[in-house]
């Protein structure tokens, strides 16, 4: 199920110079900022989950998943690149399986790792808050890696889609709409993480159970569908 | 150039050159200005899709009537309930929205530029008679006239469904110009950052989550420090931070000049002093992205 060479031409398309880049910058700012608000308002655990949840969880983790799930295969199949991979004797499912793990894993070194020494720097990991933010990026980063490299078979405007779902989705209609709420990988998430952490500060909307079930069904559900997407994909135009 | 040969062949040499009856062009030639004319429409009717293919036009027209329509409710609502007042602000409107105008500007600056690098079609457009300038010029204002379009046309429909319900016309034509002028900045603000991203990657897909990283995690960065320094009570540093997001500065800005209730922690906008950095840092950045611009087209135009 896991293909090395694969994997190795997938990590070096997705590490390349300028996508290294923006996903090593994201990770830095956010551990600069931690610096400056350690320094400004000291060590707190409320300023602590803003931090952690309200930047890093929603925005960074969601952008870097989409820029590894979509990464992983989406310029290939742009620039028609990806046929010379299909036509070794390699199963579909095979490919799509060994991206998934390296965006699986690029997506968690660059927002869990960050995370946690973020949550070390706002306030020496009190009442658990850097652990539980950690465990909330490492989970969410198997179910938007899986969901965005799903996106990245199906459409070609992958990168737009998964943004409008981090951004529009989650963080606007999230906001305004609290069953929407309950689709939501970074709930499903902050549910695992208050299981973790047991604290009152971080807080899911949604239940452990349901967050399972739905984390375990997307993450599968996305990678079984690419699997057969890539089976019988076609190579369109230029739009 | 040949034209010191001889025409006369040499011995034994039986090259001729035959005049097979190609005709010279000599029709009128539109010259520099039409081209770059020609430039800035297409451009600008790309960024709404029209004269592409059905599925580009989607996410464009999609985006456009998801910022107007909450600006129709507003007025229904307004003219309905017969309010006194508008219930948000010309100047708020776009603050609001962001999200939308963020998406549609990283969406389009790749469509605009990202393209043209990855097909390798720059050194064509350059052996027209256009110069690097016109076409950077031409791109640029045409994301800025398309951003202008999506941010004015809920603005228009506020004004209009405000005049409907006839609230007073002298205060209502005060603060549409007000937003008017601060969109007009947005639009060039915006239009110029995602140029410059898109302009250095020919993958657009990695140009749209470049510029939606930009715009976003700043804007995310900066209002978290901002509210740390409210809930510190260092209300002083507030003005300062939100020098460092696009969002920010147009928000600061036109809450010390344009007499917008700022959307800043605390609701206290930056003062006339500070909203004067605020204006040379939106100015800076504009002609900062053009000239970047520039500098870029002027390598990869070769």
């Amino acid at each position: 199920m896991y293909d090395p060479t694969v994997a190795r031409l997938t990590y070096r398309a997705l590490l390349g110079k300028r996508r290294a880049l923006i996903l090593g910058a994201l990770p830095l700012l956010l551990i600069v900022i931690s610096v400056v608000v350690r320094a400004l308002a000291g060590a707190d655990d409320q300023t602590a989950v803003d931090v952690l949840g309200g930047l890093g969880l929603a925005t960074m983790v969601p952008i870097i998943g989409v820029i590894a799930g979509t990464g992983a295969i989406g310029p290939e199949i742009d620039d028609g690149s990806v046929v010379y991979l299909l036509s070794k004797p390699l199963k579909r499912p095979t490919i799509i399986f060994t991206k998934l793990i390296v965006a699986v894993g690029v997506t968690m070194v660059f927002s869990a790792v960050p995370m946690l020494i973020s949550g070390f720097i706002l306030n020496g990991n009190g009442q658990q808050i850097a652990v539980a933010y950690t465990v909330a990026a490492l989970v969410a980063s198997i179910a938007y890696a899986a969901l965005f490299l799903l996106l990245g078979t199906v459409s070609r405007h992958a990168v737009v889609f998964g943004l409008v779902y981090a951004l529009v989705w989650e963080a606007l209609f999230g906001s305004l709409v609290a069953g929407a709420r309950t689709l939501s990988v970074q709930q499903w998430s902050l549910a695992v993480a208050h299981k973790v952490s047991g604290g009152e500060l971080v807080t899911s909307d949604v239940g452990l159970t349901t967050a399972t079930i739905f984390l375990v069904a997307v993450t599968l559900g996305a990678t079984w569908y690419a699997g057969q997407k890539l089976r019988s994909l076609t190579l369109a135009g230029e739009e | 150039m040949a034209i010191d040969q001889p025409l006369v062949p040499q011995p034994g040499d039986q090259t001729r050159i035959h005049n097979i009856g190609y005709r010279n062009y000599d029709g009128p030639r539109l010259g520099r200005a039409y081209a770059r004319r020609s430039l800035y429409s297409q451009s600008l009717r790309g960024a709404y899709g029209l004269g592409r293919s059905v599925k580009s036009k989607v996410l464009p027209m999609l985006l456009f009537v998801v910022m107007c329509v909450p600006a129709a409710i507003m007025v229904a609502v307004a003219v309905a309930t017969k309010a006194k007042d508008l219930p948000v602000h010309y100047t708020r409107y776009a603050i609001i929205m962001q999200a939308v105008i963020s998406l549609y500007v990283a969406s389009q600056a790749p469509q605009s530029v990202s393209r043209d690098l990855r097909f390798k079609t720059v050194p064509l457009y350059f052996s027209r008679p256009i110069e690097t300038a016109d076409y950077v010029r031409a791109k640029f204002a045409a994301l800025a006239s398309a951003m202008f379009i999506l941010t004015a046309a809920p603005l228009i429909v506020l004004y209009v469904g405000a005049l409907l319900a006839k609230l007073d016309f002298a205060d209502q034509t005060k603060g549409f110009a007000q937003g008017l002028v601060s969109v007009t900045l947005l639009s060039l603000l915006f239009a110029g950052i995602g140029l410059v991203i898109a302009a250095v990657t020919p993958r657009r897909g990695f140009g749209i989550a470049a510029v939606i990283a930009v715009l976003t995690i700043s804007y995310g960065a900066v209002s978290t420090l901002q509210a740390i320094a409210d809930a510190q009570n260092a209300t002083n540093a507030i003005p300062w931070i939100g020098l460092f997001s696009p969002v920010t500065l147009i928000d600061g800005l036109q809450s010390a000049f344009l007499g917008a209730s700022s959307a800043f922690p605390g609701g206290v906008g930056p003062t006339h002093g500070e909203g004067v950095v605020y204006v040379l840092a939106v100015l800076g950045l504009i002609a900062a992205t053009y000239g970047l611009l520039i500098r870029r087209y002027r390598k990869v135009g070769l």
